[in-house]
């Protein structure tokens, strides 16, 4: 009940915000949190609940991205229409990344993101189809409403927020369905759960093919936003590094971790960016380093764990998991 | 075969030399520990700026630059163990990942904003003009990257191998509890494999400033090189580095004259899946 009162506390906050705080670069602000967070929520269901730390999450990103911005360029549809291609399209290499280095330790799994990121970068990059190192754009002018083309950036907020719902809801659902006990049982003891019957590699993979599918949509609502995409902001392996710091600095494997590590590091980095110009762009990620290497150290829970301490308790017994 | 072909091929094995070089310490720390180092790229990387700023702020060559660029790194690697790695190690996976990831970042970004992107390079005959050789052409600087990676690699296998400072380490390896029991500290000597890790990047980043572009994100393309390596070689195996490290030397020529220089990357990634797919215990690796 308590937690219910919370909830409703919080979206009612969400939904005022751009009406109270309504200036264009509060309100931008305030998309950007949304559209990160549905991002990192994405990468927090494999990364956080089925503990695989995806570093190329960016791969999917920028499938969603391309897939958005190709269906106006190349075939001058909505770029809503590249959304379920993107999903296909991430889903799918999510299976290729998977099924062989889900099977391996941790490592491995990290290391083959990164390389299928870069191997996507280059590949895109010297693509002319692709535009190229240009990448593509949406559409400049919006022919109708689904375009999702809007100078303001209030229509992006309330989608966002909309879609973060959907994707907090369905990872909400996840972990207290069979699944969610595969992957809590999995991340436990990977060796336990197995010995249970405990399909671990299948369960992981379906958490990683999910997260692809979300990440992809995060994608596509980011090209739409900016009307943009190029291989950097596509594929560049910073997109994935600001996807997971978010997602640990408020807390991996918990719900709204993602949401809270958005909310302090967007505005920071805006703000950053806002002081220092272009000279910031370094500065930011030394900056981020240092926050990634002091959370691994010192609190690898992320924030959100400082409070939610006490429901950890010494004898696992399952029951006490219920949100 | 034609000379080019051969020309290309002992480039691929000389610059293999040093990928094997810079891999080995990855593949000491990933087979003592058992905790992989995302930020091995990067201390190249660092070693490849120590090596330029020797050149530029003191005028000393390579002479000077490798044997500094070895001793700064192999501090950075021992300092980093004792500030970072010691305590994560323990943690989650998570943290494991995160913590020498986000080091990779710091290190990546702090000399990105101190250097700057742009592309900097060493003079080209700062170790001395071009050997002809049988018809062969071979820069001096390749030549002496490539012999000197060689002769650590293998110096590294003789001192694990051979010595007793090897034996304590495959010992820690083996079984921590048990070498403390034996009177070995598994502290100190994971704290000097750290060094020696770091070391051997530091020297291969400044064998490689000779003739490398200088970027401050050279670090990203290195560290997948080393972890590619290591997974074709098995891990914690040097020989099998030294292995792995010529093989994607001369693959990576090889693909780069025959396909495109901008293809040569994507093809050892995508050799790395296929890897990952079909022999994830790697070429000597026993599972």
């Amino acid at each position: 009940m308590r937690r219910l009162i919370w909830l409703s506390v919080v979206l009612a906050a969400a939904i005022a915000y751009p009406l109270l705080l309504s200036s264009p670069f509060q309100q931008r602000l305030g998309a950007l949190v949304l559209l990160y967070a549905i991002a990192a929520s994405a990468w927090n269901i494999v990364g956080g609940y089925a503990g695989q730390v995806s570093v190329g999450h960016v791969v999917f990103f920028g499938c969603g991205a391309y897939a958005a911005m190709g269906s106006y360029s190349k075939f001058g549809l909505s770029p809503l229409f590249g959304i379920p291609g993107g999903i296909v399209i991430a889903v799918g290499l999510a299976a290729i990344i998977g099924v062989p280095t889900l099977r391996l330790s941790g490592h491995y799994f990290s290391m083959a993101t990164i390389a299928v990121a870069e191997t996507m970068r280059l590949i895109v990059t010297n693509t002319d189809w692709l535009g190229a190192a240009v990448g593509l754009s949406g559409p400049t002018v919006p022919r109708n409403i689904f375009d999702l083309s809007f100078l303001s950036s209030l229509p992006y907020y309330y989608l966002f927020l909309v879609i973060l719902a959907i994707t907090l809801f369905i990872t909400w659902w996840m972990t207290n369905s069979r699944m969610g006990f595969y992957l809590r049982a999995i991340k436990d003891s990977e060796r336990a759960a197995r010995s249970l019957g405990a399909p671990a590699s299948r369960t992981k993979l379906y958490a990683y093919m999910l997260s692809a599918a979300f990440t992809s949509v995060a994608g596509a609502l980011y090209a739409m936003m900016f009307g943009f995409v190029d291989p950097e902001s596509g594929f560049g392996i910073l997109i994935s590094v600001k996807i997971l710091i978010m997602a640990a600095l408020g807390g991996a494997g918990l719900l709204f971790g993602p949401l809270v590590g958005a909310a302090i590091l967007v505005p920071l980095e805006e703000i950053s960016n806002n002081w220092l110009g272009g000279k910031g762009a370094g500065l930011t990620f030394v900056l981020y380093g240092a926050i990634i290497v002091l959370i691994a150290r010192f609190q690898p829970g992320g924030l959100l764990a400082l409070f939610t301490r006490p429901r950890k308790p010494t004898s696992e017994t399952g029951a006490t998991h219920a949100p | 075969m034609s000379f080019v072909l051969v020309q290309v091929i002992v480039g691929g094995l000389l610059l293999g030399a040093v990928y094997a070089l810079f891999s080995s310490g990855l593949t000491l720390v990933w087979g003592m520990m058992n905790i992989v180092n995302f930020a091995h790229g990067d201390f190249v990387m660092l070693g490849m700026y120590v090596a330029y700023v020797v050149y530029t702020l003191m005028g000393g060559g390579p002479l000077l630059g490798a044997p500094l660029a070895t001793l700064v790194l192999a501090t950075v690697g021992v300092v980093v163990y004792f500030a970072l790695i010691r305590d994560i190690m323990k943690g989650p996976m998570l943290a494991q990942i995160l913590g020498t990831f986000g080091l990779a970042l710091l290190l990546r970004y702090s000399v990105f904003w101190w250097f700057g992107a742009n592309f900097l390079s060493m003079p080209q005959n700062i170790v001395g003009g071009t050997y002809a050789f049988a018809g062969l052409r071979i820069e001096a600087s390749r030549l002496l990257a490539g012999v000197v990676a060689l002769l650590v690699t293998l110096g590294l296998h003789l001192l694990l191998t051979r010595t007793s400072l090897g034996s304590k380490m495959l010992a820690v390896a083996e079984d921590q509890t048990a070498a403390q029991l034996m009177g070995i500290r598994p502290d100190t000597m994971q704290a000097i494999a750290w060094g020696i890790a770091a070391g051997a990047t530091g020297l291969a980043g400044a064998l490689i400033a000779n003739f490398f572009y200088i970027v401050p994100t050279v670090g990203e393309t290195l560290g997948i090189v080393a972890f590619v390596t290591v997974s074709l070689g098995g891990f914690g195996s040097v020989p099998g580095a030294l292995v792995a490290g010529l093989l994607i030397g001369v693959i990576e020529s090889l693909s780069g004259y025959l396909i495109g220089a901008i293809y040569k990357d994507i093809v050892v990634y995508v050799l790395f899946l296929l890897f990952l797919w079909f022999r994830p215990q790697g070429l000597m690796g026993k599972m």
